[in-house]
């Protein structure tokens, strides 16, 4: 098992290298610099003097392999540097950001959570039914459905409803207050994303969830379960469900990963300063250092779900540890 | 193209063998429709949305890159069934146009994005040892990498445009398919007639094309019907973001861009079409996989 566990953790170093490496060619692959995008702006002319010092002062001048070595070595002293755009510390523009991102992101897991369990083992053990039928048609639809349009519905319908109930179309507000200081105003600017964004990760479960539990409920401890003469809800929660689980769990940590990275979408319909606009702003202006740190965090937090979902598999399962 | 060959030759015999005895494409497709009504109603808007495609030209009613600044954000009406956007124009003929775009990029992506894995997860699987795990690290790498920065990066390299577009979705398809190929075909490289073919002597390439790759067809099939859904979904997504497909080409996920959400209350129809002719397409497509799934996976087959 230790042997395992320190495979595992091992392997997740070249990963993050690999990341750090492919991010920093594919932004130097990209042509010009933040300087010129800077300079250049405002569609004035400036001399190549004034290019040189903005190059040199930003370290930009200096050979790749200098400026890679540069950014591992910051990478492994958690030093992210300052961004080239704004000249503020890394770490400050993405601190000010990534509660708003976080928190959709986990209130779309925990709906996606709340609803997909239920719903999909309801849907298992009543099998062709019109129950079933119904669920499997939303979580399909979920999966169809395109995230930013299911925003942009929902904006249409809370517009129209508010026009229709108190005469004033009403949009959600898009300052960010934390939950602890203003809970009914965070959540009003949090709760249509969360759903928007929560919805097809909870189709996604659901569909798992079902699946798993089809293949669960035909195995013959159930059977030996059931003729026991155990309640049948003891079947279900204690011997069934807790062995459908491990799929379950194993897509619910992935799709966050997956989420993190792809709110830019949402954020962008709802107008959001969260992670996912920063990122597309920062690839926009060049700005080496904000991507770069942007990416490995997405990276990090993706490469670290896999690390817990596979180590949770290997505790769940002893045939895995074994191998 | 030899890659092509026996992979298509070994699907149509996989699925006339898991459809029953040998028949005509007809009468195969009347079992399916039978067996499968729901997958059926998938096939059927595939059909519907792809038909609509390709024959975009003849028959949408109106140019759909024209503009009409006398029928602006103008109702459904016998004139423009789906009424128009916000600059006059006609937005049954911006859908029509774009189901071409989307199916383009979404069986491109598909098709290069798949055969690519699986060529890479059976080759990975077959040889094993140093280039399994060099071509696992680079799989790990390019899956938790944001879709979103490397279609920037392509964008911003490459400049925008369809095949811009089609390279930066295919790039994230191909590591998925090369896992679940590899785990397959991990299973086929222990079975005898894999050995025996390389006792004959039979050079690597032979063995993967012609021995391994017919065996995970199944899956592999399965998964490319899914792929065509999330990459139309994906570029539908990169088109809204304003980093996919340009104007004035014809797609879904433009048209929802810029005067979707401001003319939400106004002229809702700019918004609401091209948003269900998206999912109905997706959904369309998940059904046909989920029936197709039915079919060829023998595990199913017997229950």
């Amino acid at each position: 098992m230790y042997r395992y566990i320190v495979n595992r953790i091992l392997l997740v170093f070249p990963t993050l290298i690999g990341a750090a490496a492919l991010v920093f060619a594919l932004m130097r692959l990209i042509p010009g610099d933040v300087c010129l995008v800077r300079l250049g702006s405002g569609g004035t002319s400036f001399t190549a003097q004034a290019l040189a010092a903005c190059q040199a002062e930003i370290g930009l001048d200096k050979p790749w392999i200098v400026q890679f070595g540069d950014f591992l070595w910051g990478l492994a002293r958690f030093d992210f540097g300052i961004s080239m755009w704004s000249g503020k510390p890394v770490v400050q523009e993405i601190a000010t950001r990534f509660p708003i991102s976080l928190e959709v992101a986990v209130m779309a897991t925990i709906i996606a959570i709340l609803l997909a369990i239920p719903l999909g083992t309801i849907s298992a053990l009543k099998q062709n039914s019109w129950i079933d039928l119904l669920v499997r048609s939303f979580s399909i639809a979920g999966i169809a459905t395109p995230s930013f349009w299911i925003g942009i519905m929902s904006i249409l319908i809370v517009l129209d409803l508010t026009q229709l109930a108190t005469g004033h179309p009403w949009m959600p507000p898009i300052d960010y207050v934390p939950l602890w200081r203003d809970p009914l105003r965070n959540l009003s600017i949090v709760a249509l994303p969360a759903i928007t964004v929560g919805y097809r990760y909870c189709a996604v479960s659901m569909r798992m969830t079902r699946s798993a539990m089809l293949e669960v409920l035909r195995e013959d401890y159930i059977r030996t379960a059931r003729s026991k003469g155990l309640l049948e809800k003891i079947v279900i929660n204690r011997h069934a469900l807790k062995n459908a689980m491990l799929p379950v769990v194993t897509v619910i940590g992935l799709e966050f990963a997956f989420l993190i990275g792809g709110l830019v979408v949402t954020e962008q319909v709802f107008n959001l300063n969260g992670i996912g606009r920063l990122m597309v702003l920062s690839v926009q202006n060049q700005d080496y250092t904000l991507t770069q740190a942007l990416v490995m965090l997405v990276v990090t937090i993706a490469v670290l779900s896999n690390l817990v979902v596979d180590l949770f598999y290997a505790w769940l399962d002893p045939r895995i540890r074994l191998q | 193209m030899s890659l092509v060959a026996p992979t298509q030759s070994g699907s149509a015999t996989l699925a006339a063998e898991a459809l029953g005895p040998r028949r005509g494409p007809v009468a195969a497709t009347i079992r399916f429709i039978r067996r499968q009504p729901v997958g059926s109603i998938g096939m059927f808007l595939v059909l519907i949305f792809g038909l609509a495609g390709i024959f975009a030209d003849v028959i949408a009613p109106y140019n759909p890159t024209a503009n009409d600044f006398a029928a602006m954000t103008e109702a459904p009406s016998w004139a423009h069934w789906l009424g128009t956007d916000q600059l006059g124009r006609d937005v049954l003929s911006r859908i029509l146009f774009g189901a071409r775009t989307a199916f383009v990029v979404g069986i491109t992506s598909a098709l290069v994005g798949g055969f690519s894995g699986l060529v890479l997860g059976v080759s990975s699987a077959y040889f094993g040892g140093r280039i399994d795990l060099l071509l696992q690290r680079i799989n790990d790498i390019v899956m938790s990498f944001p879709l979103i920065i490397m279609a920037l990066a392509v964008v911003s390299i490459f400049g925008t445009g369809v095949h811009n577009v089609i390279a930066a979705i295919t790039i994230p398809l191909i590591p998925r398919c090369q896992r679940v190929v590899r785990s397959s075909a991990l299973a086929i490289r222990e079975v005898p007639y894999v050995d025996a073919a390389r006792a004959l002597g039979f050079g690597h390439g032979r063995i993967i094309l012609r021995h391994m790759v017919p065996n995970v067809v199944a899956p592999f099939l399965i998964m490319l019907t899914s792929f065509v859904g999330q990459a139309i979904l994906a570029e539908a997504a990169l088109s809204y973001l304003g980093l996919g497909v340009q104007e004035p080409v014809p797609a879904w996920g433009l048209m929802l861009q810029g005067g979707a959400e401001e003319y939400a209350t106004t002229a809702p129809w700019i918004a609401i079409f091209p948003g269900l002719a998206i999912m109905l397409t997706v959904f369309g497509i998940n059904l046909f996989g989920d029936a197709l799934r039915d079919v060829l996976d023998p595990k199913l087959r017997e229950r």
